[in-house]
């Protein structure tokens, strides 16, 4: 194997592992927010039980996201040296605020949200339940600015040593591609808690315990998924997609597995891209849907893959077609069955229908699949470029961390990540186990640890 | 603007040293302290609430350092590649043990999570202490700027070392009684009743280790990097440095004697700080030298980030840091005074 591929696959796996923690937390942050806020409005103590419930899912997955976190950081000078050398002048800005501006704030607020009940007036334990939310999402904001300038660079000039500065602060934190992607990912960030909290809820109901829990955790995950599943597909879905088809074309093409330009292109349902025929095998195409999503009418012509020089077209084509299709795929999935909840949720019908809370527990892990895939999308629909048209991915690599010490710690990580994934189990399904009524008590002020007991 | 970056680096490495430092001398300790139960729940305790944000230090001075010296950075963390990872992974296994250790409660569970704290938390005092030390003595830079360290050779200061020599095992050494001495400071200003007094044995006991071996350490840096005197030698005024770094050891020794625990603890505090003040003096303006050639030393002027970034950067910066102290001000006042192993702890 050689060594620019355990460094893709380095980067790939720690960073996939470790955004199952964040999509969660960064949505969940959000609905304990709604619950803190349900319980002032409507005086339902059962709201703030909830809250304290989630709150410990919470701790733990926010824990695993820290310490699988720091990694991330550090492997831009480890396995991607040269790239961290020429484009830090950049992206180190949003790197480094990130670190200042959220991680500070995250872990000072997290300790008050956890423990702090007893001790802090109602609003103030609501503004650290908030706090923590904004915390994550600013977050959130920085890693996505930092991505955005690798897929759209903007706000740069070159420097005499080859290296990139930024020319705007502004043009940088401001850059379109930023806020399109933001809100699209933390709209999935959304949806993964929806489903968490609506799937609990249905595993309570079908089990016949904490009934009372059960129906609100469905009803807060049924109204909140079905607003971030529309959402996720209109306007943010959207427009991030015709942005993309705006300025890398070949991104398109490929995701859509579109390989000769043609006027009136289809939308390929299902079907496998062959690369040898240059044509999709068994399609299920929709005729002149493509043209129109991306410019607004069924006769435009769309850029097939034919058309871009063979070192521009994104070099793991099947893998970057699958992964959309497997996103937009599950993110019609995931709008069917919240739409379907939702009107069972109105008549009054979803708390005993099993038929549709048997598919609302088995949906949980899908929004995971599907944020990943969304990931896999835009981060293999950038290559062959690390920088879209400025750094190829080949050169960005530490060349001289050879491929048997990234061999090395790549195993290290997926042994160490493995064990991680089996305490994560243990742990959260011990907690679903105890149950919500548990909650009932307040959380003694006096923290054992930042998550605690 | 090279100056202030390079001070601002240092001083958030410095606070993450003195901050994160007693946690982790707090799992250095932790199976000599923490003999039974009520003991051990007492010393985690006594970091819980505040480890995570100490260890953000870290990230925010490594965040920090990617943007004013991305070629440092660059070859630093790449050359540094082995270490570093094994860094990551002993930082995953103790925040881990910190937090799932409370979870479940069940001897077996508690007692692999104990084991690990105070594995990686000494083990990740050495490779701090060590990594310094390499810094100090320089790496085998090459003239594209880059190296790359296996963990050991043959143990000896030369053109082409380790990660590990005898000099850099000083290095962990210094580090792992060091920050032992500030975990049990800690410990002394935190915990109850005999826990109190066994750390402040454990203290006293250490004081004298770390006397011996920062005595050690200074010499053996001067033998090793003969230039690291060189601004001393240009402005002597700087050699109230090393007077102070004394000047603190002594501090440690006669508050613990006097009951002064609080006292104590800064004086450790400002110990590491003069420790590392010292170093980064010895080493202005360079930022890590070469072990072969000082004409491939990575300098500030060679590593620094553009203008317009780092003129922006010194505002949102300073902001930041500023929203970052206070948070640090709330949190310590918040959970001050002595913790207690019952309280709280309810299963």
């Amino acid at each position: 194997m050689d060594a620019l591929l355990l460094h893709r696959l380095h980067f790939a796996f720690t960073v996939t592992y470790h955004y199952l923690f964040p999509q969660l937390t960064m949505g969940l942050a959000l609905l304990m927010v709604v619950m803190k806020l349900l319980a002032f409005r409507t005086g339902n103590e059962r709201w703030n039980q909830a809250s304290r419930f989630w709150a410990k899912i919470f701790a733990i997955n926010f824990l695993l996201g820290v310490v699988t976190g720091i990694p991330m950081e550090f492997q831009f000078g480890t396995n991607w040296s040269e790239f961290a050398r020429r484009t830090g002048g950049v992206i180190g800005q949003p790197l480094a605020m990130e670190g200042v501006f959220a991680f500070f704030l995250e872990s000072t607020f997290l300790g008050l949200f956890l423990f702090g009940e007893k001790r802090l007036s109602k609003l103030a334990h609501f503004g650290a339940a908030f706090m923590v939310f904004v915390g994550s999402w600013i977050s959130g904001f920085f890693i996505i600015v930092t991505d955005a300038w690798m897929q759209h660079p903007v706000a740069y000039h070159l420097l005499p040593n080859n290296t990139y500065e930024v020319s705007s602060f502004w043009g940088l934190l401001m850059n379109p591609w930023a806020w399109l992607q933001y809100a699209h990912n933390m709209c999935g960030a959304v949806v993964t808690a929806s489903f968490v909290v609506a799937a609990t809820g249905a595993f309570y109901l079908l089990e016949k315990s904490n009934e009372e829990f059960g129906r609100l955790f469905l009803k807060i995950g049924v109204i909140a998924g079905l607003i971030s599943c529309v959402i996720q597909i209109f306007p943010t879905g959207d427009f991030h997609g015709r942005y993309v088809a705006k300025y890398q074309p070949a991104a398109i093409a490929g995701m859509e597995g579109l390989f000769r330009t043609q006027k009136g292109a289809p939308v390929v349902l299902i079907g496998q891209p062959n690369e040898n025929t240059q044509t999709i095998d068994n399609p299920v195409p929709i005729n002149d849907v493509l043209s129109f999503l991306i410019y607004g009418t069924t006769s435009a012509e769309v850029k097939g893959l034919n058309d871009f020089p063979p070192d521009q077209r994104p070099t793991a084509l099947p893998l970057l077609y699958y992964s959309y299709h497997i996103m937009a795929g599950l993110g019609t999935w995931f709008l069917l069955l919240m739409l379907v909840a939702a009107v069972q949720l109105w008549r009054g019908k979803l708390y005993t229908a099993r038929w549709i809370l048997w598919p609302i527990l088995l949906s949980f892990p899908l929004p995971y699949v599907a944020n990943t895939a969304g990931w896999m999308t835009a981060e293999i629909g950038r290559q062959p470029w690390l920088v879209y048209g400025l750094i190829r991915t080949a050169e960005g690599y530490s060349i001289h961390v050879s491929a048997g010490n990234a061999l090395f710690t790549l195993l290290g990580f997926l042994g160490m990540y493995s064990v991680l994934s089996i305490l994560w189990i243990v742990l959260v399904y011990r907690f679903i186990r105890t149950g919500p009524a548990a909650a009932a008590v307040l959380p003694e002020p006096e923290p054992a640890t930042l998550t605690g007991v | 603007m090279g100056f202030v970056w390079f001070w601002i680096v240092a001083v958030m490495i410095a606070a993450y040293v003195v901050l994160d430092g007693f946690d982790l001398g707090v799992g250095i300790l932790s199976p000599f302290l923490g003999r039974t139960e009520d003991a051990r729940r007492t010393l985690y305790r006594s970091i819980g609430p505040v480890w995570d944000g100490n260890e953000v230090w870290l990230l925010a001075g490594g965040g920090t350092l990617y943007f004013a010296f991305p070629l440092l950075y660059a070859s630093s963390f790449s050359g540094f590649y082995l270490p570093l990872m094994i860094v990551l992974w002993l930082l995953i296994m103790r925040g881990a043990s910190i937090e799932l250790r409370m979870h479940i409660d069940h001897t077996v569970w508690r007692s692999f999570f104990d084991g690990l704290f105070f594995v990686a938390s000494a083990l990740l005092a050495i490779f701090f202490g060590a990594a310094l030390a390499n810094v100090i003595r320089g790496v085998p830079l090459g003239a594209d700027n880059y190296f790359f360290l296996p963990l050991w050779t043959n143990w000896r200061v030369s053109a082409n070392p380790g990660i590990l020599d005898w000099y850099t095992v000083i290095g962990g050494v210094v580090a792992l009684v060091a920050l032992a001495t500030h975990g049990a400071l800690w410990l002394v200003l935190k915990a109850p009743g005999e826990l109190e007094a066994r750390a402040r044995g454990a203290a006293s006991a250490l004081w004298v280790a770390l006397l011996v071996v920062t005595l050690i350490s200074l010499p053996a840096t001067v033998a090793v990097r003969p230039s690291a005197l060189d601004n001393y030698e240009a402005h002597k005024i700087l050699y109230l440095i090393p007077a102070l770094v004394v000047a603190t050891l002594i501090g440690i020794l006669s508050f613990t004697k006097q009951r002064k625990p609080l006292a104590a603890f800064l004086s450790s505090c400002f110990y590491l700080v003069f420790m590392l003040v010292g170093a980064a003096v010895g080493l202005y303006p360079t930022l890590l030298p070469s072990s072969s050639d000082p004409a491939r030393n990575i300098t500030i002027a060679s590593a620094l980030a553009g203008p317009h970034s780092l003129h922006v950067g010194l505002i949102w910066w300073s902001l930041g840091l500023i929203l970052a102290l206070a948070y640090l001000i709330v949190s310590y006042r918040l959970f001050r005074g002595k913790v207690t192993a019952e309280a709280g702890y309810g299963h």
